[in-house]
């Protein structure tokens, strides 16, 4: 029969909704475990090194300073975590961070366009748990790391290059699941 | 926010107001370079706004973000230039205009895809179907249809 | 009570719909007449009980019941009766209410105007539409209750969004619904159809009224919609290329589409599969609209609530009416005889390329809309389309048809020249390129902008001479005016429609040539922009019925003379705390005066002023193809498809 190639024309549209049925229940699923995330917005840093950068410090603090120098041969992995004090998700993932430094991580901060008096506040109610600080007042740095919200934490490895990027705050989950395994994987 | 889509949905759940009118000291001096940098900030998306350039949001980001195009604009960098700028640092997200490679060939060719597509199922078809056999009408319809001629069409 | 009422008769509509389905559908296959028969008693039962339930709502929100949840949720004792109203659909269940019930109204329709109709074809459109109505019943039942009860009452509701307490945004869902909902008539014909495994003249007339008047509501959605964007979004936008307008594009595109092809079904019985097709495509369209906007798989703020329970209830009556009426179409369609051989030189061949290009069209707004996602899904890359990219991919398509349109209409049927077609319409052209000139003379280099009144200007001039050329206008004068009285309502129609998305074009073109300007002004200054003087007289306070304001009152002058006085308002609202910013717009035929009002510092004002040329002709011309269409609509052929007897036309009618 020549009417082959019509019908598979006519089963197209079928193929079409099929495949397309397929991919929405797969975004569904992904909805629910955390898979599929249209919010997401991905970092372009992985896999590259830092910007070039230098902040001061928040100076009441006491804390060293930070720039793109002391991401370079580095001792162990290090955190890069940007925050703020007036940012609710940073309370949520503090007491995270304040572990990690107990186990020896080395946290670095970057205080996000805060005040230094609140900053300071901040951390006198929460407790420090960063090894450097540096303050963005102007919210200039974050942008060449390409964060577009507070907090937002970048994993570099010894090498300087950043491995992994969490916008967000650093749950308790995230911080078993994603962190430990980073932690292992470039100790 | 593309607030139309209310439109339709009619109701979300955030949105927060008070557009983008923003501050007169934004502007560059001069016209033609303002004229330019909206023109490139349009074609780049507010992160933290969703669907929106960064020209018709009021966020905090958007309005950074439309300071530096102003401020590469100022010193003098090229259109491509400026959006390179952001590019490196916020990846193809932030392009409204997705970037041609192997991932958007599909979507970019899809005029092409499309219309080639079309035309082909139809000369298949018109190959195929060359041998028109009309069905014939039910004695029913063939009355139904009488009738209906019988009306002073056109 | 309300709320109980309302649920009792929303599970009492979903029984009569189970019936609707299932006894017509069964008699028409053992073509036993009083199964069939009771299809219209069983429609006309179904529409009461969901219109009791609608009602109910409606009640509800009314005397703002604060024992149902909804109403605590989106509505407030304080807002004034039509927002009050609006609100109950302003809501995810509110909503799917009213969208049952329009479904119900177009069943109800189906059983009261077609009679004229063949038993067992009435029967079956009545049952798929049973269908529809059953799915989307169980999925209000048991995800989306509207009446969903709070216990203890509480004290007052929630407030509705203040964007949305907009007269605009009041009418807009229900159009917009009413498009996307009519084409689930045309869907039901098309399944019919398919059962049936015969398609014929006949047909293509039953399908066109409802073609044609979905396509009115839905065009009239969308430029109400795309209106209440421009005049409430304070910055002169009016289309953004977002998800959720693509949304309701894609069935425009299919149902524009459908219009056309109906049409050489009802004339040459040809395209009879393919008109089908696109009658399944619409209703998929519609409901793939439904389904983005409702499950959270959009990147799009607009989205409704996410709850992944309801997006996958939603994705299984998608996969549900659109596969299975697909799998239908792959199953019966090939034995369906491919009939209507035609020169591609012909109206027939005109039309066809139509569908070519509207279906290309929205396969670019499909996949525009969709590949992000997928994108996402498939290579965990994200990127973004935006309207850069819509622009500049529909361009290509969008050419090629402005240019077809006019010289299409012109085509006779069955076989063509194209150089009598183009010595008709030399003037048009002509006019056309004197637009070109002008702009390009006046407005300096704006290529697009230019093309883009061009092109207006050929659609109207090409819609002007199909008109005249089918009263003999240039050819026996004396007689055009009668001719022209007694020419068809739907070629009056079609022109006109052309026309309007001339006009439209006109006005998007004009859009292309606004400025504006941004500035902190001090009440007694002035600012000057686009050839008027734009004066701040002074800030003062407001008071509305639900919100207070800060209103400035901007006189606009031109040579000295006055031109009208504008009153930009930020208003807040207490209940949601939420300021939103009204525009002032002073329109007129040639352009809009826009004025935007900022936050104040110092006692100044920041100031934001627009010169739309043009503006108010996108929507004019959406207007104006809605009325072709409705017009196409009371032509007395397609009246005496739909309603009965000949006796009893005219009062159906």
């Amino acid at each position: 029969m020549p009417m082959t190639s019509r019908r598979v024309l006519m089963l197209a549209p079928l193929g079409v909704a099929a495949a397309g049925g397929l991919g929405f229940y797969a975004m569904l699923r992904g909805l629910g475990t955390g898979e599929y995330d249209p919010h997401g917005v991905p970092s372009a840093l992985v896999g590259r090194t830092p910007p070039e950068f230098s902040l001061p410090p928040l100076v009441p603090s006491g804390l060293p300073l930070l720039a793109s120098a002391d991401l370079q041969n580095l001792e162990g992995p290090v955190l890069v975590n940007f925050w703020a004090s007036w940012c609710v998700p940073c309370v949520v993932e503090h007491p995270q961070l304040m572990r990690l430094k107990r186990e020896g991580v080395a946290v670095y901060g970057v205080n996000y366009k805060d005040k230094p008096e609140a900053a300071m506040a901040f951390l006198a109610r929460h407790g420090n748990p960063f090894q450097r600080l540096g303050r963005d007042e102007p919210g200039r740095v974050a942008i060449d790391w390409g964060v577009y919200g507070v907090p937002e934490t970048y994993f570099v490895d010894r090498k300087g290059v950043i491995r992994w990027r969490w916008a967000g705050p650093i749950t308790p989950e995230v911080l078993e699941q994603d962190v430990r395994a980073l932690l292992r994987h470039y100790a | 926010m593309r607030r139309l889509l209310l439109a339709l949905a009619l109701l979300a759940v955030w949105l927060p107001l008070a557009l983008a009118v923003s501050s007169p000291s934004e502007m560059l001096p001069d016209p033609a370079q303002e004229q330019r940098a909206q023109e490139i900030g349009r074609q780049l998306r507010c992160l933290v706004c969703q669907n929106e350039s960064i020209e018709d949001s009021h966020a905090d980001l958007a309005r950074d973000l439309r300071h530096i195009v102003r401020e590469r604009v100022a010193a003098g960098d090229s259109d491509a230039a400026v959006i390179d700028y952001l590019h490196a640092r916020y990846g193809d997200f932030v392009l409204l205009r997705p970037p041609f490679n192997l991932l958007t060939a599909a979507l970019w060719g899809m005029p092409v895809l499309a219309l080639g597509g079309g035309l082909a199922a139809i000369l298949l078809l018109r190959r195929r179907g060359a041998a028109p056999e009309p069905l014939p009408l039910s004695a029913e319809e063939q009355a139904r249809l009488a009738a209906l001629e019988k009306d002073p069409a056109e | 009570m309300i709320g109980e009422f309302g649920h009792f008769a929303l599970a009492l509509a979903l029984a009569l719909a189970l019936a609707q389905t299932v006894l017509p559908i069964l008699g028409a296959a053992r073509n036993e007449p009083r199964l069939m028969a009771a299809a219209a008693p069983l429609a006309f039962g179904h529409l009461l009980a969901v219109g009791a339930a609608f009602l109910a709502l409606i009640t509800a929100f009314v005397v703002n019941d604060t024992s149902v949840i909804t109403v605590v949720q989106n509505s407030h004792s304080a807002k004034p009766l039509l927002f009050k109203v609006a609100g109950a659909w302003g809501n995810h269940e509110g909503s799917m209410l009213l969208w049952v019930m329009i479904l119900a109204l177009c069943g109800g329709a189906v059983a009261a105007f077609g009679r004229a109709l063949p038993g067992a074809l009435r029967a079956r459109v009545l049952g798929v539409l049973g269908l529809v109505a059953v799915g989307f019943l169980v999925f209000i039942l048991a995800t989306s209750n509207p009446f969903g009860r709070v216990w203890p009452p509480a004290p007052d509701g929630q407030g509705l969004n203040p964007v949305l307490q907009d007269p605009g945004l009041a009418f807009h869902p229900p159009m917009l619904y009413l498009g996307y909902v009519g084409y689930a008539v045309t869907f039901a014909f098309a399944v019919a159809a398919l059962i049936e495994g015969r398609v014929d003249a006949a047909w293509g007339r039953w399908v066109r009224p409802w073609a044609l008047g979905s396509w009115c509501f839905l065009t009239l959605g969308i430029t109400l919609g795309s209106y209440w964007a421009y005049y409430e979004l304070g910055w002169g936008g009016y289309w953004f290329w977002d998800p959720v307008e693509n949304a309701s594009l894609l069935p425009w595109l299919a149902g524009t589409a459908l219009l056309h092809s109906a049409v050489v079904v009802e004339k040459r019985e040809a395209l009879k599969v393919w008109s089908v097709l696109l009658a399944l495509l619409a209703f998929g369209f519609s409901l793939l609209g439904t389904f983005l906007v409702r499950s959270g798989v959009l990147n799009s703020v607009h989205a409704f609530a996410n709850d992944p329970a309801r997006g996958v209830f939603i994705l299984g009556l998608l996969l549900f009416y659109v596969g299975g009426s697909f799998a239908l179409f792959a199953w019966r369609a090939p034995s369906m005889a491919p009939t209507g051989m035609f020169a591609p030189l012909s109206r027939e061949g005109g039309l066809v390329l139509n569908n070519l290009l509207l279906c290309s069209m929205a396969a670019v707004v499909l996949s525009g809309t969709l590949w992000p996602m997928f994108a996402d899904l498939l290579f965990q890359q994200k990127i973004s389309v935006g309207p850069p990219f819509f622009n500049t991919a529909l361009l290509p398509l969008a050419v090629p048809l402005i240019l077809a349109m006019a010289a299409g209409a012109l085509l006779p049927w069955k076989r063509a020249r194209l150089w009598p077609v183009l010595q008709r319409l030399w003037w048009a052209a002509l006019i056309a390129a004197g637009g070109v000139a002008l702009v390009l003379a006046f407005a300096g280099w704006r290529i697009g902008p230019a093309f883009g009144i061009g092109g207006g200007l050929w659609l109207v001039c090409g819609a002007l001479a199909d008109l005249a050329d089918r009263i003999g206008l240039f050819r026996r004068p004396a007689a055009a005016w009668g001719r022209a009285l007694g020419l068809p309502r739907a070629a009056w129609g079609g022109a006109l429609a052309h026309a309007g998305l001339g006009v439209s074009v006109l006005g998007i073109a004009g859009m292309g040539l606004a400025s504006d300007r941004l500035a902190a002004v001090q009440p007694g200054q002035s600012l000057s922009l686009a050839g008027y003087e734009w004066r701040l007289d002074k800030v003062a306070d407001a008071i509305g019925p639900n919100w207070t304001a800060r209103r400035a009152t901007v006189t606009v002058l031109r040579n000295g003379d006055l031109v009208t006085v504008m009153t930009p308002e930020r208003r807040f609202f207490p209940v949601g705390r939420t300021t939103t910013t009204e525009a002032a717009i002073h329109t007129t035929f040639l352009a809009d005066l826009y004025a935007v009002m900022g936050e104040e510092q110092n006692g100044a004002a920041v100031l934001r002023l627009h010169y739309n040329p043009l503006a108010s002709w996108i929507w004019f011309g959406g207007g104006i193809m809605a009325l072709g269409g409705a017009l196409s609509l009371t032509d007395r052929r397609i009246r005496v498809a739909a309603p009965a007897p000949r006796g009893a036309a005219k009062a159906a009618a």
